[in-house]
């Protein structure tokens, strides 16, 4: 029996990039330039693992997101994903981690799916909740913020590197899991990958193929409103000294000065 | 006046400092009711009820410590339906935040993640989020439900506010999902007998530029001079020099301590996005382009070699 897949990957503006707000206090996807969040490409990483060693499975990348998202499936193709599942719909705009969670669940069950794989967090939001928000939905295991990941007769075990323990995981399938950065490198598109990936099947869906209503999404169904956002005001330009062989005692004159000595 | 439910972070009993600091938070809401799970879950009422916690709802039960997060959302549970707060407010670590989602969903309230502030509002409680690497500062609110927000550590004072802290045993029945992930080990983190990074005052981080693990003596010589938490950029995590527990940015640990001194890191995006709230920031590199010098209140530019061993001695010799 084949190992079904999923990975979770968004689209997202580029980090080192000029990031904003737009008027109604979304996050601005239309002036930037986007990408595929570097930290899902861990998880797609993972998936490809996963799948080289199983028998045999096939590996669906899932994203919700704005037409231009179709770049972060193209690149998780050429990284060698079998097929792609973009959800797209002008309702979506303004979706928040609850709404989101909800359209993914959807269309993970539509996809069908033994083990779902997310990213840690993305890197535009950062809130690292929709791996368990998944698999609340879903109602199946999560087995989140993996730094190492396996799956072996129905099994998926990993190691979770927490604040206060290292913790070794085990549940079994289906279940989702999500990987750090500290997983294993991801591998870069070979040109035969991204020749390839040109002939990968992508295929869309919108709302109505979920049975989800516009009024469950978008920012009608968003629970959380954005009332402000400020363009934190630049730091006020600090004291810059070169070190002429001084330059650690003037440090802790200006620590002095601080009170922090 | 209305209660607010309050997650307690806890080591066997000892309570971390970002729950007391929810506490102050909380009152600012309303009454805190705080929730403590798993061994010594009693042992905090103490230390809350000294912080202004009404009353303290404890559990203990094997399952918190041998299945994943869904044992502490059924029980956050369980507590939310007794008390049904204005409220629920759940320190943001890693699985704070994954606990809170959880709950959100199960009651069908939004949820608010990385707070640095909280407000009473006439809608609500008003969160103050720090987003796009600090570069941006948004205020929010939950629009549906009962807003459950996690809260970053270093976000407010921690204040004495004596109150009743009556310990009140909750029931919890455990949902059939609560044994889905297990918990076959553990390893405990060995203590440096240093302060928590996150929860720090003062935070010295080591980046490329210290080039070697053997040199990080050098920063951890410099951070136990101040009482310090010690830090690293991912560049000298990834080359093995630091344990990723320590590392300091958008994947490892956001931090907001009252001073941040940083060596031989540049100043990245992804490492601003975890220090670039710090009150008073502090660079030693060599490179007077290092973007990091744009953040600076005071900067050296010069080899960290020569500066941060002179630094330390003077403040030793300082502190006599
Ligand atoms: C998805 C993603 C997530 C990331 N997450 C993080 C994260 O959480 N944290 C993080 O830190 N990075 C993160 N990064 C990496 C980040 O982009 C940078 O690569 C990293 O922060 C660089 O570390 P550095 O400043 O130590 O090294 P470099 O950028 O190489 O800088 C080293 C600095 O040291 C100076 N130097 C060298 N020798 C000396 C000397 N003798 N004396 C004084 N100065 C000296 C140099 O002038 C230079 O400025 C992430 C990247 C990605 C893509
Ligand atoms: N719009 C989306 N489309 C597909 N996957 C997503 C989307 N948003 C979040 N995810 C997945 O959920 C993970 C955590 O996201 P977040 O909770 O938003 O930080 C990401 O790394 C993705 O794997």
């Amino acid at each position: 029996m084949s190992l079904r897949i999923v990975v979770t990957v968004k689209y997202v503006p580029d980090a080192t990039g000029d990031r904003h707000f737009a008027d109604d206090l979304t996050v601005d996807r239309d002036d930037v330039d986007g990408l595929l969040s570097e930290l899902d490409e861990y998880a797609v990483e993972q998936a490809l693992q996963i799948a080289e060693e199983a028998d045999d499975a096939e590996v669906t990348v899932l994203t919700v997101g704005p037409e231009d998202a179709k770049d972060a499936l193209r690149k998780a193709l050429s990284m060698g994903a079998d097929k792609a599942i973009h959800v797209e719909d002008d309702d979506l705009h303004g979706t928040d981690a609850i709404g989101t969670s909800l359209v993914l669940a959807k269309a993970v069950e539509k996809a069908g799916y033994d083990l779902v794989i997310s990213g840690m967090a993305s890197t535009d939001g950062v809130m690292g909740v929709v791996p368990a928000l998944l698999a609340e939905r879903l109602g199946v295991p999560q087995v989140t913020l993996l730094s190492e990941v396996s799956v072996e007769d129905g099994t998926v075990k990993g190691r979770r590197d927490g604040d206060a323990a290292s913790e070794q995981l085990e549940a079994s399938l289906p279940a989702v899991v999500s990987v750090t950065d500290q997983s294993g490198e991801a591998r870069y598109p070979s040109f035969k990958g991204i020749m390839a990936a040109k002939k990968k099947p992508v295929e869309s869906w919108d709302l109505s193929d979920l049975d989800l209503d516009a009024e469950e999404v978008g920012l009608e169904g968003a629970y959380t409103v954005v009332d402000a956002a400020d363009e934190r005001p630049a730091r006020t330009a600090g004291t810059i000294v070169k070190d002429e062989g001084e330059g650690g005692k003037q440090l802790a004159e200006f620590l002095a000065g601080q009170k922090f000595i | 006046m209305a209660e607010v439910l309050v997650y307690v972070d806890h080591v066997d009993g000892a309570v971390r400092k970002p729950t007391l600091e929810l506490l102050t938070l909380a009152r600012r809401i309303g009454e805190p009711v705080a929730v403590a799970l798993g061994n010594g879950a009693a042992d905090t009422a103490a230390t809350l009820a000294e912080h202004g916690a009404v009353k303290v709802l404890t559990h203990d039960a094997a399952e918190y410590a041998d299945y994943l997060v869904v044992p502490k959302v059924d029980a956050l549970q369980a507590a939310y339906g007794a008390v049904s707060p204005a409220a629920v407010l759940v320190p943001s670590s890693a699985e704070g935040k994954e606990i809170a989602a959880r709950l959100a969903l199960r009651i069908g309230s939004g949820i608010i993640t990385d707070a640095v502030d909280l407000e009473a509002g006439d809608e609500g409680p008003v969160a103050t989020q720090s987003v796009f690497a600090a570069s941006y500062s948004t205020k929010s609110r939950v629009s549906k439900g009962t807003p459950v927000i996690t809260v970053k550590p270093n976000s407010a004072a921690v204040e004495a506010a004596p109150a009743a802290g009556a310990v009140e045993a909750l029931s919890v029945t455990f949902s059939e999902k609560a044994t889905g992930t297990k918990v076959t080990g553990r390893t405990p983190r060995e203590s440096t007998g240093r302060p928590e990074l996150t929860e720090a005052a003062i935070v010295v981080s080591g980046g490329r530029g210290v080039n070697g693990a053997e040199n990080f003596a050098i920063i951890e010589a410099l951070a136990d001079s101040l009482g310090a938490a010690v830090g690293a950029s991912r560049a000298a995590v990834d080359a093995g020099w630091y344990p990723h527990t320590n590392q300091v940015g958008q994947t490892g640990k956001s931090v907001s301590p009252q001073l941040y001194i940083a060596s031989g890191i540049s100043g990245a995006i992804q490492h601003r996005a975890g220090m670039q709230t710090s009150k008073t920031i502090v660079a030693v590199n060599k490179d007077a382009e290092a973007p990091i010098f744009e953040l600076v209140d005071y900067g050296v530019v010069g080899d960290l070699f020569d500066v941060v061993p002179q630094l330390t001695e003077e403040i030793k010799a300082r502190k006599g």
